[in-house]
């Protein structure tokens, strides 16, 4: 049983991190689109930033460098990914529910080092503060998850303005963080004697140690706890990592045109690629590249058509 | 009204419209509009438009697709369209957008967020398929069926959808009840756009199928690449034109007005949206008066599309917009200005200055900016002499989508209007939070069969009830109100939605740009120049 969970604890932190990469691979690799930004764009310069203003405030913004003010932008990222910012102004309500499962996340997250710290620290009183930490970080989490779901699961299945949005596979997202977490802590809470907690299992864990007896309850716990890790980046809860592309890349993406920059190189690229569209005014055979479309005129007729 | 529609009910066989809105079911409006029966009735849509036309959807019929004759028809109209969803999320075909589009696709949770904060959701009074993930929806399944080729997993974790014709004809005509605001996408959790997805939806339809509106595309985009403008205007009549007002002008102000023409080597290109000398000749006018008593070297271009700002292509296809985004560029290229100035049109000041920024390399990368900055400190200078009790009025400010939200250009025409009007006052919300004027992606120019009332009594209702809120205090007939609008759609959208309420005759609730106001409040010019004349 302990080898079982082991082996699944590191098979889910590896598809885990497979998923995640080829999806930020996935994204990264996209070309370079036109530009799309919204405002307000934290990164301008702090007088601007206030009423979400740009250089383009200025007259001839171009002589001046574009100023990126990385503070405020961190500070804004911040806000929006630990306290989200965007759902607590425009959507209280479900604010409560998704911050509290939100956060649970994190404070799992940051148990985790408080665990490990423990592992490698000495001293009596180091060791109590930090198993005592890991706990309440821990608890708290699996607490913050479990109300968070059971709240956003029963908006889910109440709310008429859900009903076009949520597929099975919702339902059943949330119903697997609810049980994940719920056998979880009930595990760690009723833990049989002579059975490993949470500190000794990492600690058998690090050193792949078989001789760790793991309850059956924290057993099934741990392997739905790695299916779940390594489900979650092959579905739309991997927004973690979309929403960094649509904030950085996208959003805030505020940055000139320079002249013999990176970006015009891609993009004379992308202009000799040939599009397939099908529409008469677009003359997109699959020969002519961008370049040739856009510097066509499709009202003017051709001295070969006209001939024709 | 029937408040939900199933996301399936788009695809169900028949014409039968899945919304029918009514007064009652709309957002209700402040006073003088605070009754349904003060409302205005809505215009029927025509049994030969129902005969003739696609208009399965909702109360209208904005795009005018032919119903198809035969089953064969339908089916090839189908296949064309897969094909175009395909080609969507081929980065050979859409590199433009395809990063936005897919993080679209991939991430929505469906929280709704989006849903507050939409002003045609609000205004409809919550019509579920005006819901701005209804249509992402169909679209996102869509791209997991048919792009991605998912099976029955897919469908488990992404939705089911079935693809035939009249979810199709339905799907083109939900493109167009979005004014691609983006509002939803600031105010979206995972940075989703809902606005861009519209947007792509019209790009598929236009680039792949050939539909389009033809106010946008055939009498806008094409009709511009042909002879020079939007408004079918060729060079030599845009220049009479701007003749006859350059001598109205000095006429009114006083003061002696030339526009310059093609001089090569002016530091500043200017490019009006043509329908405001078709429209609001005052504006170009009031320009032209500006710039000379600045002493600016200006220009204006009488090349092909150098004298009519628009890019209809911004709102439904990448290929018209690049070629108008060249145009206009080639225009200052040929002259040898040092910057193109965009007037006051919202969608051109995006289309040239931010989304063909990456586009124009080399010597066609021309500096490109707003007249805004410009203007804000031809007013700050000190140089001219104004008197801003001329302006004695309650004024109040709209925020162009374009200009604010989509551009971050948003304390200049404040400067502007707290140093000239001494009564401006700001709506709820403003600024970077505001609303759109209801005619914004081509609405205002689209006035096929009924649609016109659909973009007042919705898209422009959360508008007008800002206007309305903006004046609360002064809504008696004695008092003159100044609506600014610095963007001529927007200005198109408030004459057309004003006249319709008839708020310029009980209300006095009158419309206009922004450099009308600076003439109006120059001391030197005769005074009067804002004549508060209907037009």
């Amino acid at each position: 049983m302990t080898i079982l969970v082991y082996l699944s604890i590191f098979l889910g932190i590896a598809l885990f991190v497979i998923g995640s990469v080829l999806r930020i691979l996935q994204y990264a690799r996209l070309p370079q689109h036109l530009r799309w930004e919204l405002y307000p764009v934290p990164h301008e310069a702090p007088e601007r930033a206030r009423h979400g203003g740009s250089y383009f405030e200025t007259q001839r913004h171009w002589l001046q460098p574009q100023s990126v003010h990385h503070v405020p932008e961190w500070l804004a990222m911040c806000d929006e990914m630990i306290l989200l910012k965007s759902l607590r102004l425009h959507h209280p309500r479900l604010w409560r529910a998704s911050f509290a499962f939100h956060f649970g996340l994190y404070l799992i997250f940051a148990a985790l080092p408080v665990a490990l710290l423990r592992l490698v620290l000495h001293g009596p009183a180091a060791l109590l503060l930090l198993a005592y930490a890991s706990a309440i970080l821990a608890g708290a989490g699996a607490l913050g998850i479990v109300l968070g779901a059971i709240f956003l699961l029963k908006r889910r299945l109440s709310d008429p303005a859900q009903i076009n949005s949520t597929k099975p596979a919702d339902i059943f997202n949330l119903v697997f963080f609810l049980v994940t977490f719920a056998v979880l802590g009930t595990a760690c809470l009723l833990r049989p004697q002579g059975t490993a907690g949470p500190g000794a299992l990492l600690r058998g864990l690090l050193h792949f140690d078989p001789a760790i007896s793991v309850g059956p309850l924290l057993a099934a716990g741990l392997i739905l706890g790695s299916a779940l890790l390594a489900y979650i980046p092959f579905t739309h809860m991997a927004h973690f990592i979309g929403k960094y592309f649509a904030w950085h890349a996208v959003r805030w993406d505020d940055r000139r045109n320079q002249p013999f920059s990176a970006g015009e190189r891609r993009v004379a690229e992308y202009l000799s690629w040939t599009p397939h569209w099908s529409a008469r005014h677009m003359d997109a055979d699959g020969i002519r590249t961008w370049s040739e479309i856009a510097t066509a005129n499709p009202t003017v007729t051709s001295p070969q058509e006209k001939r024709k | 009204m029937k408040k939900f529609t199933p996301l399936k009910s788009l695809s169900e066989p028949g014409r039968e419209p899945l919304l029918h809105l009514e007064n009652l079911d709309l957002m209700p409006l402040p006073e003088p509009l605070e009754t349904t029966e003060k409302d205005r009735p809505w215009n029927e849509l025509t049994a030969q438009a129902q005969a003739r036309y696609e208009c399965g959807l909702d109360n209208t019929c904005a795009v005018n697709v032919p119903q198809p004759q035969s089953p064969e028809e339908e089916r090839e109209l189908v296949v064309c369209f897969l094909s175009g969803l395909d080609k969507l999320f081929s980065a050979a075909d859409n590199w433009t957008f395809l990063q936005p589009l897919l993080l679209t696709m991939e991430h929505c949770t469906g929280c709704q967020t989006c849903a507050a904060s939409c002003h045609i959701f609000e205004a409809s009074g919550g019509a579920e398929i005006y819901r701005p993930t209804f249509r992402s929806e169909v679209m996102r399944r869509l791209y997991f069926k048919h792009v991605r080729r998912g099976g029955l997993l897919s469908a488990w974790q992404h939705g089911e959808v079935e693809v035939n014709w009249p979810l199709i004809a339905r799907l083109i005509e939900l493109a167009y009840r979005c004014n691609l605001c983006r509002r939803c996408a600031q105010t979206c959790p995972l940075g989703c756009d809902n606005g861009l997805v519209a947007r792509e939806l019209r790009k598929l339809f236009s680039q792949e199928m050939g539909i389009a509106p033809k106010e946008i595309h055939e009498n806008g985009s094409m009709l511009q690449l042909k002879v020079g403008s939007t408004t079918g205007m060729n060079a030599e009549i845009v220049k009479d034109n701007v003749a006859f007002i350059d001598e109205d002008i000095s006429e009114r102000t006083g003061i002696e007005v030339h526009t310059p023409w093609d001089v090569q080597g002016a530091d500043v290109l200017l490019i009006h949206n043509a329908g405001e000398i078709m429209a609001w000749p005052e504006n170009p006018g009031a320009f032209a008066l500006l710039l000379n008593m600045a002493g600016i070297s200006w220009t204006m271009s009488s090349e092909l599309a150098g004298y009519d700002s628009v890019n209809y292509g911004l709102w439904y296809d990448d290929a018209q917009f690049a070629r108008v985004a060249l145009k206009h560029v080639e225009a200052a290229r040929k002259l040898g200005v040092k910057r193109i100035v965009m007037g006051e049109c919202g969608h051109a000041h995006k289309a040239l200055c931010v989304i063909a920024d990456r586009m124009l390399a080399g010597e066609m990368n021309i500096p490109r900016e707003s007249y805004l900055p410009l203007l804000r400190d031809i007013v700050m200078s000190g140089k001219l002499n104004f008197d801003p009790s001329r302006n004695d009025f309650p004024v109040t400010l709209h925020d162009p989508c374009n200009v604010v939200r989509l551009m971050g250009i948003v304390e200049p025409q404040r400067e502007i209007l707290h140093r000239l009007c001494p009564q401006f006052r700001e709506m709820t919300p403003h600024g970077v939070d505001n609303y759109c004027c209801g005619g914004g992606s081509g609405f205002a120019i689209m006035n096929g069969n009924n649609f016109a009332d659909w973009r007042f009594h919705v898209s422009g209702r959360k508008k007008l009830e800002q206007v309305l809120n903006a004046f609360s205090d002064c809504m008696d007939v004695e008092t003159p109100k100044y609506l600014c609008a610095p963007c001529s759609n927007c200005k198109g959208q408030f004459r057309d939605m004003i006249s319709y309420y008839d708020l310029w005759k009980k209300n006095r609730i009158f419309y206009g740009g922004i450099v009308e106001l600076a003439v109006n409040a120059l001391a030197e010019v005769k005074p009067g120049f804002i004549d508060w004349e209907w037009r």
